[in-house]
């Protein structure tokens, strides 16, 4: 009776899986090998959690309906509180499933680091040898995305593209607030933090247009802080750079001055050629001629002092107006 | 505790009351000197956090001076002596009132005060030359953390100045009645509390921070 | 700062700004009113104007109608300045009501624009309202609403259950309650006097710092949390000290009942995390008052460092939440099925081993930062390694009900909705904890599913099940089931309609804090959403309607005995329904921890005779002056008036100071009232059995 009370449930949890799985789900099908992993930890982990809380749904149902109190027939046993082999039970069930969710955990972590570079592109499909990963310097700014492409010498606003198959390794850092980089049909999402470099290893499997978008509230633009990834063939994307490069402006220090004031919902922007160093000064929060950037942070002001010619120009130059 | 008062209505095969309740009145343990640890305790935890943020920030100097360039040890030295001294003396309080001696109690407790009132006096001294000097706590990381950590401990001794002052008129007023007996044991607790933070202040901000980086 | 120092800062720095106003201008106007203007009433919103009118409608009409009852020295006297343990908590959760309603519209008001902000459609919120909305929410609930409800209901249970008469700082407790209360004031004002936070309810810097947000809103968000943190924080000091020396004789700690574990617990937490929030809001207090560089992006700040200490705090509240509810259903699950709790020792292990584990946890809530991947296994294995004795204490639950005589009342049915909806919100965190899944499902709508999953799953269906439970003893009638039970059906379905579609969402990629929507495929679950919440409305009308229609069918629900349950296992059944000023006329005696269950078996007789006066505390109306103080320093704070600030800062440090002057705090209830109250007691069960 109660089994058969049971079987509708069960049968609602895995329809409820198959839905997702049809209808727009990215997290559930996505196109990139990273995201696919992590989708394929999910279902193993929620298909581990159910061996226990499946069983503990029936039960509580099961006895809630067996032991009510109009049912006189089922034993009543008030001093009963205490068997040490249910105590086992009921710590170790959980123990033993937290050990095998655990060890899945320390692997996968490891292997999905982030920060690490990729060692393959996609099931038993290891990186061509001769293969350098695409780097794109991303950059969250109130509120729009710029990326730069250090290799191709161009900078973007709200939008970038990949070759598929080919490992993408991004650095990732803010002008101002916290966000989260987040292409959910790549990978999983890292946040971009003001005067820090965080980083992003991922590849795309499948040509197409994605959503990216800031994952990390961060003021009134917010919700509009989305960008478009375009997956492509190799001949596609050197054809999008070039038209970034016959399109595109110069992004000159003066230019980026007046990118960084705060905007909401701007268009996609392309810049043919990009400023020595601005990423770096980005980065290091040190655009503002005569600020200290943060890879000096650590330096005093007398460390400074006994050094005398210093490396860093504008270090020298606050240094004078201080005398 | 005597059964006398207690009436059982007792029926034959039940339980004694007494079995169930203490009868006459029953004297709760006081808990105010354990409230009072508790309460240090969650201090401590305010003071944890600021020496986490020196740790953190400890270091970005952003270009400003670094502990090496301003802290003049001797001062901070004459300072540490002081608080470790005005310990001492309130400890002498303690055991003035252990003898009921309010007159001792009190003297020893005005001592403590001019010695902690020094401290505070050097504090502010070293603070106002570090801000004239454009080493305030706004110049960097290093400094809001400096500042910050050194500044919350002299708050706490300005508080337990002011404590002592209350306490004294109450001393004065009542004599070293139970109540203000228990109170001169919180404030000890929290004097000899401070002491410990500021060793570790000491410690950690004033003598690493000389140390070449 | 004349500059010419040595270490001045090279270059005009945009940080300097608010520090340079203060010296700048120095009018009167503005020393008395600081930046409080008249363009700081939002009268041309009109949303807000609509509800600062029905407020201010209703406020005359309550006001009126306290006046016209001639109410007002009654509950000065007898609630404001109690100093009662009972009425207090009455007080806590009186607040929590009020509270739960505005965090509540909140609520609806989100839902109803996420169901309609799809494409060309921009909604009824601008971010700039919408952003307010999101972040009062959040804060309301958590530290307005459950907060309230937790304190109140150990406030009113833990001395009735360890056979105490008060807790051990009862003048510290009424204080707590106030500053409790002026915390929820202030952020009450901000809705029509300046602005709300628009950070979220964290304040993640540097969004909250002083460059980016240099409106009121963080101002009025960080005054009003350390305000209520620093009664919270004395409320745990009182707490932990009442439990671990007001005990009765006989009861060691492992006789004593799991509700008062669960309460000892959370206190120890309390006291060991709240700390770590005032020294974090002061630091940013800091950054924003005085320029300095806690969170700064620039000259040495570390925000990182706000996320990390936050969060210190943040996720041992979140135990600080459920634990007692844990204590609750306990007690609810053994008293109605007639039964022993299944495991007591267990179930008491399991609470300590979850009360060590929650301070190892917190980075658990920034995956994404890019700690590296040992230490992100660290955090995301120990997340998981809680679930372990919170697992083995849904088991000591199934137990207890296994062989047992389940009455299904109101709070039992709380107690089972509890059971199933609790563990699917306990899988989802676990599945949180793994940081590859969490790099995906992070911020998303899975994120907000599964903390409302155990939220509303633990703590509001435990708060609904403890209210249920231990109104009778607090009003001497019992709640009108009828009401009860709409709305226990009314919030169990509303919840699963209303966050069930966000677990879908979540794995559609949608983030939280959305403000409006292009893909128009989305919108049927946002609709499916709303229609949960309206369902959830009318849960919480249903407890409304519960409360009225129970007032006035009191005399059919009278509770005589004392026991209205029939079944009751711990101490505080063992007195009168509501239970006199001083709880017990004889200090009791444990030895066992189902003492009232054992004294039942025995045939305990209550004596008659003997009585003997009554030690007792006395009210006072310090703790409320001082509250009152408190909540005009902090107003004074936010707007920058200086003058104010100064005079009720130095006005509450000389009323503290002229409180400890007070030596005459307690008084005696002679024996013949005692002994008049006891006898009428005895007149009552005599007439009722």
């Amino acid at each position: 009776m109660s089994l058969l009370k049971s079987i509708p449930k069960l049968f609602l949890i895995a329809s409820a899986f198959a839905m997702l799985a049809g209808c727009d789900a990215v997290v559930m099908s996505p196109s990139g090998d990273v995201a696919m992993q992590q989708r394929d930890l999910i279902i193993w982990s929620t298909i581990l959690m159910l061996l226990i809380i499946v069983p503990v749904i029936i039960l509580t149902l099961v006895f809630a309906w067996r032991y009510r109190e109009s049912n006189t027939k089922a034993t009543y046993k008030p001093e009963w509180d205490h068997s040490t082999v249910l105590e086992l039970v009921v710590w170790s069930a959980p123990l033993l499933i937290i050990i095998a969710l655990g060890a899945l955990t320390w692997v996968t972590t490891h292997q999905l680091d982030p920060y690490r570079p990729l060692d393959r592109i996609g099931p038993d499909r290891p990186i061509p040898a001769d293969t350098k990963p695409l780097v794109i310097e991303a950059v969250s700014m109130d509120w729009k995305w710029l990326f730069f492409y250090p290799e191709q010498g161009i900078a973007t606003v709200n939008e970038i593209a990949a070759p598929v198959d080919q490992p993408i390794q991004f650095k990732i850092t803010s002008t101002a607030n916290m966000n989260s980089f987040f292409i959910p049909a790549l990978a999983g999402q890292i946040y971009a933090m003001g005067g820090m470099e965080t980083k992003l290893h991922a590849v795309i499997n499948e040509p197409g247009v994605y959503k990216g978008f800031s994952a990390n509230y961060s003021g009134a633009g917010y919700s509009d802080m989305k960008f478009k990834f375009h997956g492509v063939s190799e001949a596609d994307f050197d054809s999008w750079v070039q038209k970034v490069k016959t399109q595109g402006d110069d992004l000159s220090y003066d230019v980026y001055a007046q990118l960084e004031k705060p905007s909401v919902a701007d268009p996609v922007h392309y810049y043919a050629t990009v400023a020595d160093g601005l990423y770096d000064k980005i980065l290091n929060r040190c655009i503002e001629p005569g600020s200290v950037c943060m890879k000096d942070l650590m330096t005093s002001h007398s460390h400074h002092h006994g050094e005398g010619e210093a490396e860093n120009g504008h270090m020298e130059g606050m240094h004078e107006h201080a005398e | 505790m005597s059964d006398t008062t207690v009436t059982a209505n007792t029926n034959q095969g039940a339980a004694e009351p007494s079995r169930f309740l203490v009868p006459g009145e029953y004297h709760v343990p006081q808990g105010t000197l354990l409230g009072f640890w508790i309460y240090l305790m969650s201090d401590c935890l305010i003071f944890a956090s600021l020496f986490a943020t020196y740790g953190v920030l400890g270091r970005n100097y952003a270009g400003g001076p670094s502990g090496a360039d301003i802290f003049e040890l001797p001062l901070v030295a004459l300072n540490t002596t002081f608080l470790l001294i005005s310990s001492i003396t309130y400890g002498f309080a303690v055991l003035q009132m252990q003898q009921n001696k309010l007159r001792g109690t009190m003297l020893w407790l005005v001592i403590t005060g001019l010695f902690g009132a020094a401290f505070i006096g050097v504090e502010l001294y070293e603070f106002i030359g570090l801000i004239n000097e454009g080493a305030g706590p706004q110049r960097s990381g290093f400094l809001t953390a400096f500042f910050s950590l050194v500044g919350t401990h002299g708050l706490h001794v300005t508080f337990g100045l002011v404590w002592m002052v209350t306490l004294l008129l109450q001393l004065k007023k009542h004599g070293l009645i139970h109540e203000n007996k228990r109170r001169v044991f919180c404030l000890s607790m929290f004097w000899h509390f401070l002491d410990v933070v500021w060793i570790g202040v000491f410690t950690f901000v004033y003598l690493m921070g000389v140390l070449p980086a | 700062m004349p500059p010419g120092g040595k270490y001045d800062i090279p270059i005009h720095h945009a940080l300097w700004a608010p520090v340079a106003k203060m010296s700048d201008h120095f009018d009167l106007t503005k020393l008395i009113f600081g930046r409080l203007t008249w363009e700081a009433i939002p009268y041309h919103e009109p949303i807000l104007v609509a509800t600062f009118i029905a407020v201010a409608l209703g406020g005359i009409a309550l006001l009126g109608a306290l006046t016209y009852f001639r109410v007002w020295g009654y509950l000065w006297k007898e609630w404001f300045t109690s100093i009662d343990h009972k009425k207090i908590g009455v007080m806590y959760m009186v607040l929590g009501i009020v509270m739960l309603l505005r965090g509540f519209s909140d609520a609806i008001m989100m839902r109803i624009q996420q169901a309609i902000a799809f494409g060309d459609n921009a909604g009824y919120l601008p971010p700039h309202h919408y952003d307010q909305i999101f972040t009062a929410h959040g804060v309301i609930m958590i530290f307005f609403v459950a907060m309230p409800f937790v304190v109140g209901l150990m406030n009113f249970v833990v001395p009735l259950q360890i056979g105490a008469r008060d807790v051990a700082f009862p003048f510290l407790n009424n204080f707590s309650y106030w500053m409790t209360v002026a915390g929820a004031v202030l952020t009450m004002i901000s809705l029509f006097v300046g602005e709300f936070a628009k950070t979220g309810w964290l304040a993640y810097p540097p969004l909250s710092g002083i460059m980016q947000s240099p409106d009121v809103g963080v101002d009025y968000y960080i005054w009003a949390l350390q305000i209520a943190g620093v009664g919270t924080l004395l409320s745990g000091v009182n707490f932990t000290v009442t439990i671990i020396k007001m005990r009765a004789p006989g009861m060691s700690l492992m006789k004593m009942p799991v509700f008062t574990w669960t309460a000892l617990c959370t206190n120890i937490l309390i006291v060991a995390a709240f700390p770590i929030l005032t020294a974090v809001l002061a630091m940013l207090t800091l950054d924003r008052y005085l320029g300095t560089h806690f969170f700064t992006n620039d000259l040495g700040g570390n925000a990182m460092m706000y996320i990390n200490l936050i969060w210190i705090w943040g996720h041992p509240e979140v135990y600080i939440l459920i634990l007692p509810l844990f204590g609750v259903f306990s007690e609810i699950v053994a008293t109605y099925s007639g039964k022993r709790l299944f495991g007591y020792t267990s179930m008491v292990y399991a609470t300590v081993v979850i009360t060590v584990l929650s301070y190892l946890v917190w980075l658990h809530h920034f995956f994404t930062m890019g700690s590296g991947a040992s230490v992100n296994s660290f955090f995301g294995i120990t997340t998981m390694i809680i679930s372990i004795p919170t697992g083995a204490k849904i088991f000591n639950w199934l137990f207890t009900m296994y062989r047992g005589r389940i009455k299904f009342e109101v709070p039992m049915l709380w107690t089972v909705g509890f059971m199933i909806t609790f563990v699917i919100g306990g899988m989802t965190g676990v599945l949180l904890a793994v940081p590859p899944a969490d790099f995906v499902l992070h911020n998303s709508l899975f994120l907000i599913a599964h903390f409302h999953n155990v939220i509303i799953g633990g703590v509001v269906f435990g708060v609904f099940a403890a209210i249920t439970y231990w109104y009778p003893k607090v009003f001497g009638y019992k709640l009108d089931p009828f009401w009860g039970k709409c709305s226990f059906w009314f919030w169990c379905i509303g919840f699963y309609f209303a966050f069930m579609p966000l677990y879908v969402l979540g794995l559609m990629g949608v983030t939280r804090r959305i403000n409006h929507f292009d893909d128009p495929s989305l919108q049927i679950w946002f609709i499916v959403a709303a229609f949960g919440a309206f369902l959830i409305a009318l849960g919480i009308a249903s407890f409304l309607i519960q409360l009225v229609v129970s007032y006035r069918k009191r005399d059919q629900n009278r509770d005589l005995t004392g026991d209205p349950w029939g079944n009751g296992r711990t101490l505080e059944w063992s007195t009168s329904s509501p239970p006199p000023q001083y709880n017990y006329a004889f200090t009791p005696r444990i030895h066992d921890t189902d003492s009232w269950w054992q004294m039942k078996q025995e045939g305990f007789k209550r004596p008659e005779s003997g009585f003997v006066a009554i030690h007792m505390p006395k009210n006072t109306m310090a703790g409320m002056l001082l509250a009152g103080l408190c909540t005009a320093f902090g107003f004074a704070m936010i707007w920058h008036m200086w003058l104010i600030a100064g005079v009720s800062f130095a006005t509450m440090l000389i009323s503290a100071i002229v409180h400890t002057f007070n030596y005459d705090r307690d008084y005696y209830i002679p024996a013949e009232e005692v002994e008049r109250v006891e006898s009428e007691r005895t007149r009552v069960l005599a007439n009722n059995v």
